[in-house]
């Protein structure tokens, strides 16, 4: 190879690099989008997009604070987003690149405003409730036709804990929405950071702690389908896929999702731009794609969770804008609550506390 | 010089993946936890100079390994990891000792086949293997759906989630590593020394235990080894063969990196961890070095 010809190879390859500029790195939580979206993207955009997933916002966490992850886009739950921000992890959005700003909706964004002030970092996605599954003939059949099956007494008041054991109960393994939701049950404020008022959580779980099969925040959707479990406290959107699949799979199991009438833990789901992302501009791209009314109502459509879109909702479908475990009633939007993080100190205690329901130890 | 380069490459091996790793680890176990990229403070300012290293060095403390004293938690998973890794350790060796025995001694045209059917199960995942552990395992499982079957038991048995389904999925995937170097003792085995102990009046079986086991006992020992290291810091298979309930230091270490977010802490555990398992690799050495000088 003679000199001349190796420049001209350096210089192609220089332009091959150029050319990867148009491409758009995408880390969201999994079954979380309709993959038909990702190629139309593609199509509409000319940008090759590249879609990873993952499956808990703490893997997420270590991967930002770690630095130079290469995502473009990623997908932190509200909390999470507040704390990232302050470690400086996220860009300012360039409001300019992204005229469908104008769709979202105010309900959604008012609430928003407390991880991220001005939502100057992030646009939400996806939102919803965190709530019990409930498989409505085997709990019937154990605790009778007045089950409290709405109410947190079904799955925090050992009485009903011991019945349903047998059957199956399986818990979130996310002590930042266990503890709150038990703090409720009692009385106390959810969002409490005090550690004398977080501790008061941990008797009571602990108590039901023999009736429950699983700590897990997945596996639950296909327990719940198939009959496995009787009992899930999960998220919305999972628990009405579990619906769903029970329902394609005509197996007699019929699922269905309450949020506490106690109150329950309303969370959000932001897509927010790393500060070290290679490309910012295919990300804004990316975000203004989502943010389009149609496409939002495929992803709502798809997945069956609410998303923060005014605009999307006529595209709707029925089963979707028309059900309240998804979009709630004004009365139950009223009751639902949403927390902030814990300081470093305060998440070692909660993280052993949870540590300790779990194992004993 | 040639000399210098073979004694070279051993040592660059050593110095690239073990030692400036665990450097890199033992400086972030003496560091403060913080809120920044990276979610550690100090980070080495080369910058600034020589303050700079010197304000880096002022800022690093024991802290971290005080702290793991002060809390139960880490000793309990440390005991239990290291129970878990014996018991594991020692099944491998009962199970394996035999099949490596009858591959030892089968007839010579069949060892490379049954060497094969051993290690035939590393061509699939491994994640895949422990998946399907849990079909096997599970109440609806394969197992219980058998036993059922058959009549021998009337409800489910839970074993999936336990401190069972890890033993199984431990021993399963880590018996080859028993087999192989046992096996490799063995074969090398020079068959005319049992004959030799038969003809002194020895039984079949005094053979065996005079002469066959102390044979292979680097076999036995670097087999141990390559089981017993890994299960000691396993993450994987606790975490999805096992329950709430089981406490090992892997799945400790996951907690205080991911959901603690604290390094510091999480590499000094690490640390520890480390220091469990080096420990007894020096003394098995220098025993082992004793002997030889002794052999002498």
């Amino acid at each position: 190879m003679t000199l001349k010809s190796l420049t001209l190879t350096a210089v192609v390859a220089l332009g091959s690099t150029a050319a990867f500029a148009d491409e758009v790195r995408v880390y969201n939580w999994s079954d979380y989008i309709d993959e038909e979206l990702l190629t139309k993207f593609e199509e509409e955009t000319g940008i090759k997009l590249i879609y990873d997933v993952f499956d808990s916002n703490e893997v997420l966490e270590t991967k930002m604070l770690a630095g130079g992850s290469g995502y473009d886009v990623v997908v932190p739950s509200g909390t999470f987003l507040q704390r990232q921000i302050q470690a400086g992890a996220f860009q300012k959005l360039d409001k300019d690149k992204l005229p469908n700003l104008a769709n979202m909706w105010d309900v959604v964004s008012s609430r928003t405003e407390q991880y991220d002030p001005d939502n100057a970092y992030s646009i939400n996605y996806m939102w919803g409730t965190t709530g019990i599954g409930v498989n409505v003939g085997k709990v019937t059949e154990i605790l009778g036709d007045d089950a409290p099956m709405n109410s947190l007494e079904l799955v925090l008041n050992p009485d009903n804990m011991s019945k349903l054991a047998d059957c199956g109960v399986h818990f979130l393994d996310a002590p930042a929405e266990m503890i709150p939701m038990t703090l409720k049950y009692i009385g106390e404020d959810p969002d409490s950071h005090d550690p004398d008022v977080l501790a008061k959580a941990e008797p009571v779980l602990t108590a039901v702690r023999p009736y429950i099969q699983k700590f897990h925040s997945s596996e639950y959707i296909n327990a719940l389908a198939n009959g496995d479990i009787c009992v899930a406290v999960g998220w919305s959107g999972d628990i009405l896929q579990a619906r769903d699949r029970a329902a394609e799979a005509d197996n007699g199991v019929e699922i269905e999702y309450f949020a506490a009438t106690e109150g329950a833990q309303m969370w959000f789901d932001q897509m927010a731009i790393p500060v070290d992302a290679p490309n910012p501009d295919a990300a804004h791209v990316f975000l203004n794609f989502i943010m389009d009314a149609n496409n939002m109502a495929a992803a709502s459509n798809y997945v069956y969770y609410a998303n923060g879109n005014k605009a999307s909702q006529e595209f709707l479908e029925e089963d979707v804008i028309g059900d309240v475990a998804i979009y709630p009633d004004a009365a139950t939007l009223e009751n639902l609550f949403t927390t902030t993080p814990y300081p470093a100190k305060v998440q070692r205690i909660v993280t052993r506390m949870w540590t300790k329901i779990k194992s004993g130890t | 010089m040639r000399r210098f380069f073979l004694i070279a490459v051993p040592y660059v091996w050593l110095l690239a993946l073990f030692l400036i790793p665990f450097v890199i680890v033992l400086k972030i176990s003496l560091s403060d936890v913080a809120l920044s990229i990276p979610p550690y403070s100090p980070t080495l300012d080369l910058s600034a100079g020589w303050q700079g290293i010197k304000d880096f060095f002022a800022a690093l403390d024991f802290e971290n390994f005080i702290w793991l004293t002060g809390d139960d938690l880490y000793w309990k998973a440390y005991l239990s990891s290291l129970k878990i890794a014996v018991m594991s350790t020692a099944l491998t060796l009962l199970i394996g000792y035999p099949i490596a025995y009858g591959m030892a001694r089968a007839p010579e045209e069949w060892r490379a086949t049954l060497m094969m059917l051993v290690i035939l199960p590393f061509w699939t995942s491994f994640l895949i293997r422990v998946y399907a552990w849990m079909g096997i395992l599970s109440n609806e499982g394969f197992l219980n759906q058998l036993l059922m079957w058959t009549g021998i038991i009337s409800e489910p048995l839970t074993i999936l989630n336990t401190n069972t389904a890890v033993y199984i999925g431990i021993v399963y995937t880590y018996l080859p590593f028993m087999i192989l170097p046992i096996y490799a003792a063995l074969e090398r085995m020079d068959g005319s020394l049992i004959e030799a102990a038969e003809d002194l009046g020895c039984s079949r079986a005094q053979a065996f235990w005079l002469v066959t086991i102390p044979l292979s006992r680097p076999g036995i020992a670097a087999g141990s080894f390559l089981v017993f290291i890994p299960a000691l810091g396993e993450f994987v298979i606790p975490s999805l063969l096992g329950g709430s309930g089981t406490l090992m230091i892997g799945k400790v270490l996951w907690e205080e990196f991911f959901s603690n977010r604290d390094w510091p802490v999480a590499s000094a555990v690490a640390v520890v961890l480390l220091l469990i398992l080096v420990i007894p690799i020096v003394l098995f050495q220098r025993n082992q070095q004793k002997q030889a000088e002794a052999d002498q």
